[in-house]
């Protein structure tokens, strides 16, 4: 239901460009409602563009919402491939999406990766009161009896969040994956909800999503999916520490219309680059616990596809996508 | 005291000219976004987020701002339901069901004043519940899993016969489509699209508002036309306008009741405004004595308008508590509060105090001046039903098509909507109620999310949806809201049709 309540969003910049007459400024869609992961990203990177003079208008962000980011990925592909003017916000859960054929055929090439200038560490929580104290606890935990743990997560089934429980399964040895139990509720917020309250036994999602819950001592974090420990949180063990290796971290990031020019292309490389340089973006970074990300520009456009055929092969064995 | 001192800490925040000019222009503006059909509270939000951005207003500024929209279209969304029997909202549906029929009795002016003393009692009592327990009542969203969600819809479903036909039959049937209309879409627990046929704008299924106003307002339209003008639905006469004190004070008790009701369905994320009203609605019918619900019984227009903004003020618990949110407009009002860098959670009381007691003073200014700003400005909305109905409902019309072209700037919702005026104009003539078509696609996606999400957990085993004292007695409760009708139907007197 609040999904679709919320794609009332776009009203707001619609409207807005009537109102304020903001006519020829740049646009940053975001695929989703306000509130989420894109629509901060569009928010949060538009406006420092703005305030540190790296583009010279403020950015119109227009929220529009569909077919998980699938509506706005056929809008610019079909209707705006040649904007100059436009960014799109991207995260890990567009590439996955990408990789799953669940954008109607709509393949990672028809548009141009910019880059992604933070990342949400994946993490695996537990309620405060939970037998289990650490990812192999839980892990052997499923693996001697598979239905005594439900996960929880703000992602459908298939998601990320899904999948990075099972990448951290399959890590493991654990490769039985329809006995693994998930759940996939509203959001982050609502998942960690369903754990405290004891319905499910673990909750995955991103390091953001469970801040204010941790430091009111609700829940416990049992691993991040990081290579190293995540600033601010060095009291967090890994995953990779436990002896399962898997780096799962939700990037923040951007695309653009394949049709526009090299030039214009390494203009918006250039403007996000700053942003992700400037100290506003760290403090956004601090504020939201994003862990430091920075790939831009064509490298990040490998990133993306190498990490579009990994889900595939994943998706694949586990059988999300045939 | 403490919460008193805190209070006043809130006031000296939120009471300079600036903010209270703010607050006059979004209890305004809400109005009237919240009687547009098409475009409702979580809109009118979402709408003026930029502008609060590109204004420069600060954090405080920005929440007065926003949080006066949003009780100001809780208000609002009553009006087109009274005038012109098209809810302006969700939240506004069960308010047509007494409202519309009290103004074709000529009593428009006053179902208008009694709406809004309704939706003021309930707001501010849902306000100072909100001061008073918020962290306390947090807990009770960790007290609801999926068996008691799925208990608590199957509450709703079970006294939705009962609601808008002598045919239970035509109210069950229309549930059903309802429930049918609410699977399009992807489907949570597996990630797959169901009855999408590809098309991407079915992948997050269909927007209740396209389908409220495609059944109410569109199939006016086609109405009007078939009859060529001469049955339109629309055309009251209009009463004199006095403060209908006799009517207030004896649905006071219903205002009272219903807002707890309405305040306790708001606590629950995931239910909302629009649970609130309709419990609050078929609780009210139970409960009054010798009352005529929808034929317009006052009553049964103060009860929905005192639940539904009830519920406004109830979601927002889980939201600054939990950062769940419980309704589409608290889920936007998160957006604003996130980009302002304030992060809902367990430990915003403590963190921010003053953004919080800030915000809980801003919305006891907003309904002060929502209630001084409505009573007066009736007599302004009552002028609508002078305009003959074929200037009227072309420019309804016209709003429509602009309010639900902004959800998602694409044709396609224009075009379904125009597929629901069709629909609904041969309900209207097989004489089979659109109320129960919209609770339908409403909760039904929440309902099955939740009985799925409970035979995931339990392995399949149905006694889990029965394993805590709450689902049980919610159950209970829908046993008895779906038995009990049958048998008072013999001892009370018939209920009445109300669609027309």
């Amino acid at each position: 239901m609040f999904k679709t309540v919320l794609r009332r969003g776009t009203a707001a910049a619609i409207l807005t460009l009537g109102l304020g007459g903001a006519a020829m400024a740049a646009e940053c869609i975001a695929p989703a409602n306000p509130g989420g992961g894109w629509d901060f990203t569009c928010r949060s990177i538009g406006k420092i563009m703005f305030d540190i003079g790296a583009v010279d208008a403020p950015i119109q962000v227009t929220n529009m919402a569909g077919g998980g980011g699938g509506l706005a990925f056929s809008h610019v592909v079909n209707e705006r491939n040649d904007d100059a003017d436009l960014i799109v916000a991207a995260s890990s859960a567009t590439a996955t999406r990408l990789a799953q054929n669940a954008y109607g055929g709509a393949t990672s090439d028809q548009v141009r990766f910019l880059g992604a200038i933070g990342a949400d560490p994946g993490v695996i929580v537990v309620a405060n009161d939970s037998p289990h104290q650490s990812l192999t606890d839980l892990i052997d935990a499923i693996k001697a009896d598979p239905s005594s743990v439900t996960f929880a997560g703000g992602s459908a089934a298939g998601g990320f969040d899904h999948l990075k429980v099972l990448m951290a399964l399959g890590r493991a040895g654990f490769d039985d994956v329809r006995a693994v139990k998930y759940i996939g509720v509203d959001g982050g917020a609502d998942a960690i909800t369903q754990t405290i309250g004891g319905f499910t036994q673990a909750m995955t999602g991103d390091i953001s999503e469970v801040v204010g819950f941790l430091k009111s001592g609700d829940v416990r974090v049992l691993a991040s999916f990081t290579e190293e420990r995540i600033p601010g949180f060095e009291d967090i063990p890994t995953a990779k520490e436990q002896g399962i290796d898997v780096v799962a971290v939700n990037w923040r990031g951007l695309y653009v219309p394949k049709g526009i020019s090299d030039d214009d292309y390494q203009k918006w490389s250039d403007a996000l680059a700053q942003v992700g340089a400037s100290d506003a973006w760290a403090e956004q970074m601090a504020a939201n616990g994003l862990a430091p990300f920075n790939r831009v520009g064509d490298d990040f456009q490998a990133y993306v596809d190498g990490v579009i055929g990994e889900i595939q092969t994943l998706s694949r064995e586990i059988g999300v996508i045939q | 005291m403490e919460t008193l001192s805190l209070l006043a800490d809130g006031f000296a925040v939120a009471l300079t000219p600036n903010t209270l000019f703010l607050a006059v222009v979004g209890c305004f503006l809400g109005t009237i976004i919240g009687a547009l059909p098409g475009l409702g509270p979580s809109n009118g939000v979402a709408l003026l987020i930029p502008l609060a951005f590109s204004l420069g207003l600060g954090a405080t500024e920005s929440l007065v701002l926003m949080t006066s929209v949003y009780y100001g279209a809780m208000y609002g969304g009553r009006i087109s339901s009274i005038l012109l029997n098209i809810p302006g909202d969700e939240p506004a549906l069960m308010t047509t069901l007494d409202g519309y029929p009290m103004a074709k009795q000529g009593r428009a002016g006053d179902a208008l004043v009694l709406s809004g003393v309704a939706s003021f009692v309930g707001a501010f009592l849902a306000t100072i519940g909100l001061m008073l327990l918020a962290p306390m009542l947090a807990r009770v969203a960790f007290l609801f899993g999926p068996a008691e969600y799925f208990a608590l819809y199957m509450l709703a479903f079970c006294t939705l016969g009962g609601i808008a036909s002598n045919n239970q039959a035509k109210a069950a049937i229309a549930a059903c489509i309802g429930l049918g209309i609410a699977m399009i879409g992807l489907d949570n627990s597996t990630g797959l699209p169901r009855f999408t046929f590809g098309e991407l704008h079915l992948m997050d299924g269909v927007d209740f508002l396209v389908a409220i106003v495609g059944l109410f307002a569109v199939t006016e339209v086609f109405v009007f036309i078939e009859s060529h003008g001469r049955s339109s639905a629309i055309g009251v006469t209009l009463g004199k306008i006095t403060i209908p004190f006799r009517d207030i004070g004896r649905s006071m008790v219903s205002m009272l009741r219903s807002t707890v009701v309405g305040f306790v369905a708001g606590i629950l994320p995931g239910a909302g405004a629009s649970l609130g009203s309709f419990l609050a609605y078929m609780s009210e019918k139970s409960l009054v004595r010798d009352n005529h619900f929808g034929k317009g019984d006052p009553r049964g227009v103060a009860a929905p308008e005192a639940g539904n903004n009830a519920a406004a003020g109830g979601a927002l618990v889980p939201m600054l508590t939990l950062g769940v949110p419980g309704s589409g407009t608290t889920a936007v009002l998160l957006a604003l509060l996130l980009t302002l860098n304030i992060t809902p959670g367990p430990l915003l009381f403590t963190e921010r105090p003053e953004v919080v007691w800030g915000l809980m003073a801003s919305l006891l200014i907003a309904n002060f001046v929502l209630l001084v700003m409505n009573v007066p400005m009736v007599k302004i909305f009552v002028k609508i039903l002078t305009v003959p109905p074929w200037v009227l409902l072309p420019m309804v019309t016209m709003i429509s098509f602009v309010g639900i072209f902004s959800l998602s700037g694409s044709t396609f919702d224009l075009l379904l909507m125009i597929g629901f005026g069709v629909l609904g104009f041969f309900f209207r003539k097989l004489d089979v109620p659109t109320v129960p078509i919209i609770l339908g696609i409403l909760l039904g996606n929440d309902m099955e999310d939740s009985l799925r999400r409970a035979m995931t957990i339990s392995d399949g085993d149905p006694t889990y949806l029965f394993s805590s004292w709450i689902a049980i007695v919610l159950w209970v409760a829908a046993v008895l809201g779906f038995v009990a009708p049958m048998f008072l139907r013999g001892v009370l007197k018939k209920p009445q049709a109300v669609t027309d």
